[in-house]
């Protein structure tokens, strides 16, 4: 194998960074954290010539080297720490063509770090329409850097940049602004008593808690903080920073003066009329809704399809293994506990590679950012943002694609308190237990003429998910002893044609990273579920057959009745069974059995399956008649009798399934977007606690 | 009471004269929000918040409490 060096991609957000990245890339590319941080880590491999390969690190979009966020000073440290096997050995800076401008001011200080550099002005195919020129070889006399025109969407000049980076030895490393020009007297004082750094990585490292309260993680200038150096007040760091910033400024506006040419009268302004419908006051909040109901008729409806493709898949798999496997315990892990369980992951690919489709899409095309324009007020007043919107509508549809979509948002207390009350959210998984309870409880009544009561029931519990949200949100923001970045400043980018590429890698990075990371746990859950389900001590679960056979001897039951029979004898005696019996104390002041009991423990793995294990515990199947919503219409409750069902236990139901935290998948992938199982764990007990004592109040309001 | 950006109108344009530093965000002003910059108001939404600008050549939105923080001259 040959040499291969380490590039990092660094730039502005949207100057086609990940565009560039997949381009080099491809599908050699790998999504990570950084070690004990939720920053979204993309590493991969480019094959530079025969001997020569290429580590690329995307490092994410920054502004400039002076963090305010967590993202930015993941750029920082890399670029800090000499000793980190990430260190770049060639920066690779992205730049837009269309706002080179604001994208050079990071250039600058990236070059002060004396770190071997090269340029790219991505986009090059927008010059034409734009009327741009630029004198790229004027420039890299200027600069005393390689410049590389590029277009990542055309595939244009990458071969020149792959070129370029396999010349690194020939790289330069100069400086081209002189930072310490802002205060020659200190930064004087900075070189004579750190001789071997780099003058602007000394500054850097002084300033970097100014905006962002993070401890800086470079070892070997801890001593820094503490030295005579640390005499300046915080606010006149801020304010060298500020001049720092102008004398930047100087330096590009002399610089593109000389070597960048625009002809305005030639610019046709999409962006403007666009802009105006979309952002419109009426328009604007239509267009959003109806773009709202179409996303939601794609993770609702159309992916039924497929879903019920798998689901059918998985059953026959699982029928197939049952009948052509030897007979045995082996063979039951693997029809009853396996296979479903990877039926259980695999039927939400649908719904999280729709979300994600769509989402990558408004993302792509700058419409995302409109988006966050138009909700943020509201959200504001809730300690959100507009970009909390999105992941909150899509849990309407399912948690789990939901909380992914929280990768957006880049504040870090928004992000968590985003993630923390999305499972409020009435997603689909709940409307089967709704609908069954519902027509139970509530009477079939209209009222006001147009309305039905069970509509309408329904409707309240959607706004009571929601409202929970919204909540909560603005109480976690209260209570989180976590410091936010307290303002508010969004590039609004160009509209765009999405790339095809770009939305397929996305849709497929997101899809595997939920397979891979939250499949197993489910994986894990769903076998022990069953274990706990199909095992059980004594006589009652290992002669189940013959106890009933024997109960049911004179009467003319079918196969299917005493199968069903059978099944559910079982069921009562294994452990979970026990389980149930045992929490039974818990929830009778709730208005529940045993029964209810098991449903609702074994629903914590996933909420449908309440349904599916009240139909195995009533063993139902036999007549046609008896469906599963009449069985638990006769269900009468053991200790005051009357039907079990009634108006307050079912209401006590609905409030507990309403605000209860049961959903396996959705705790894993929460865990995996925040690195530990602290939050999961704390989300999971506020809100069963809120729901027992919901479902508590409830029914022994109304009984 | 001189103008702020807060009080530009749709489609107006004005030169940045000064502003608060304390108020104002280090990466604004990395956004190319310096004084002597032109900014043109591009559109507000509802409640005049955020404010969607171009501010020299650069696309972005903030939020009214930091627009009412930056001093302008209007144009004309
Ligand atoms: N016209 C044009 N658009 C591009 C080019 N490269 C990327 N884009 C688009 O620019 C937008 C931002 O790209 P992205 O790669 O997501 O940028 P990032 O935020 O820097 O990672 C997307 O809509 C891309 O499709 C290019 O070379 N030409």
């Amino acid at each position: 194998m040959g040499k291969s060096i380490n590039v990092s991609l660094i730039g502005n957000p949207n100057t086609g960074k990940t565009s560039l990245f997949n381009r080099l890339t491809g599908l050699n590319q790998k999504v990570g954290n950084y070690p004990g941080i939720t920053v979204e880590k993309k590493e991969g491999i480019c094959k530079l010539d025969r001997s020569l390969k290429a580590h690329i690190l995307d490092l994410p979009g920054t502004y400039s080297l002076n963090t305010s966020s967590l993202d930015e000073s993941v750029v920082v440290e890399t670029l800090l720490n000499k000793n980190s096997k990430d260190y770049p050995d060639v920066a690779v800076v992205v730049s837009d063509i269309e706002n080179l401008k604001r994208n050079l001011l990071l250039f600058t200080q990236i070059k002060d770090l004396e770190i071997p550099t090269i340029l790219v002005i991505n986009m090059a195919d927008r010059m034409q329409r734009k009327a741009i020129s630029v004198d790229i070889d004027l420039m890299e006399r200027e600069l005393n850097t390689r410049v590389v025109l590029v277009s990542a969407r055309k595939n244009i000049g990458v071969d020149d940049l792959k070129k370029a980076i396999s010349d690194y030895k020939n790289l330069q490393s100069v400086p081209c602004v002189n930072a310490s020009s802002i205060d020659p007297e200190y930064f004087a004082t900075l070189k004579k008593a750190y001789p071997k750094q780099s003058i602007y990585k000394l500054w850097l490292v002084i300033t970097q808690d100014v905006n962002f309260g993070k401890i800086d993680r470079n070892r070997d200038l801890e001593d820094l903080k503490s030295s005579s150096f640390a005499v300046k007040s915080e606010s006149d760091l801020k304010k060298m920073q500020h001049k720092e910033t102008v004398v930047r400024y100087q330096f590009i506006n002399g610089l593109l003066t000389k070597v960048l040419n625009v002809d305005k009268s030639q610019a046709k302004d999409l962006r403007t009329r666009l802009d105006r419908v979309l952002l419109h006051k009426v328009w604007g909040y239509l267009i959003f809704f109806v773009i709202l109901l179409l996303i939601f008729q794609a993770i609702y409806d159309w992916s039924t399809y497929p879903m019920d493709w798998i689901d059918t898949f998985f059953a026959k798999a699982s029928s197939w293994a049952q009948t052509s496997l030897p007979e045995g315990p082996f063979t039951d892990l693997i029809s009853e506990g396996i296979i479903p369980g990877l039926g259980g992951i695999v039927i939400f690919i649908p719904q999280i590679a729709f979300l994600f489709l769509f989402i990558a899409i408004l993302e792509e095309s700058g419409y995302m950012s409109r988006v966050v324009f138009l909700m943020d007020h509201i959200m504001k007043k809730f300690g959100l943002s507009g970009k909390s919107v999105v992941p909150l509508v899509s849990g309407t549809a399912c948690a789990i694609p939901a909380v992914m979509a929280t990768r957006n948002i880049e504040d870090w207390k928004e992000r968590l308190i985003t993630i923390l009350v999305v499972p409020f959210t009435t997603c689909s998984a709940r409307l089967p237990v709704y609908l069954i309870i519902i027509a139970l409880v509530i009477p079939e009544q209209e009222v006001w003429w147009i309305f039905n009561m069970q509509g309408l029931t329904l409707m309240l519990l959607y706004m009571l998910g929601f409202g929970a949200a919204i909540f909560s949100a603005w109480v976690l923001n209260r209570v989180l002893p976590i410091k936010r970045k307290a303002f508010f400043v969004m590039e609004m980018p160009a509209y765009k044609l999405p790339m095809l590429k770009n939305v397929g890698i996305t849709v497929l990075e997101k899809t595997k990273s939920f397979v891979l990371g939250a499949g197993k746990i489910i994986m894990a859950i769903s076998v022990i579920l069953w274990l706990l389900a199909s095992h059980g001590i004594g006589e009652q679960f290992t002669n189940a057959e013959e106890i009933i056979k024997e109960q049911y001897a004179g009467k003319d039951l079918s196969e299917e009745e005493l199968t069903n029979k059978i099944a559910s004898q079982q069921l009562e005696h294994s452990f979970i069974g026990y389980i149930g019996k045992g929490i039974e104390p818990a929830v009778r002041p709730l208005g529940y059995d045993w029964k209810i009991g098991i449903a609702i423990v074994s629903s914590f793995a996933a909420r449908e399956v309440f349904v599916g294990t009240l139909a195995t515990i009533y063993s139902v199947g036999s007549d046609e008649e008896e469906t599963i919503k009449n069985r638990m219409k006769a269900e009468v409750n053991p200790i005051l009798g009357g039907p079990l069902f009634n108006f307050a236990s079912g209401i006590s139901l609905l409030l507990f399934y309403a605000f209860a935290m049961q959903c396996m998948s959705t705790l894993a992938i929460v865990k995996r977007e925040t690195n530990s199982w602290k939050w999961p764990a704390i989300q999971f007990t506020a809100m069963t606690v809120i729901a027992y004592f919901a479902a508590l109040a409830a029914y022994q309001i109304l009984k | 009471m001189s103008d702020t950006i807060a009080h530009l109108k749709r489609g107006e344009q004005a030169t940045i004269v000064s502003f608060n530093e304390e108020q104002v965000p280090l990466k604004l002003l990395e956004m190319g929000c310096l004084p002597g910059n032109i900014v043109k108001m591009m559109e507000s939404a509802p409640f005049q918040d955020p404010i969607y600008l171009n501010i020299n050549g650069t696309f972005l939105a903030i939020r009214r409490e930091t627009a009412q923080q930056i001093k302008v001259k209007r144009h004309g």
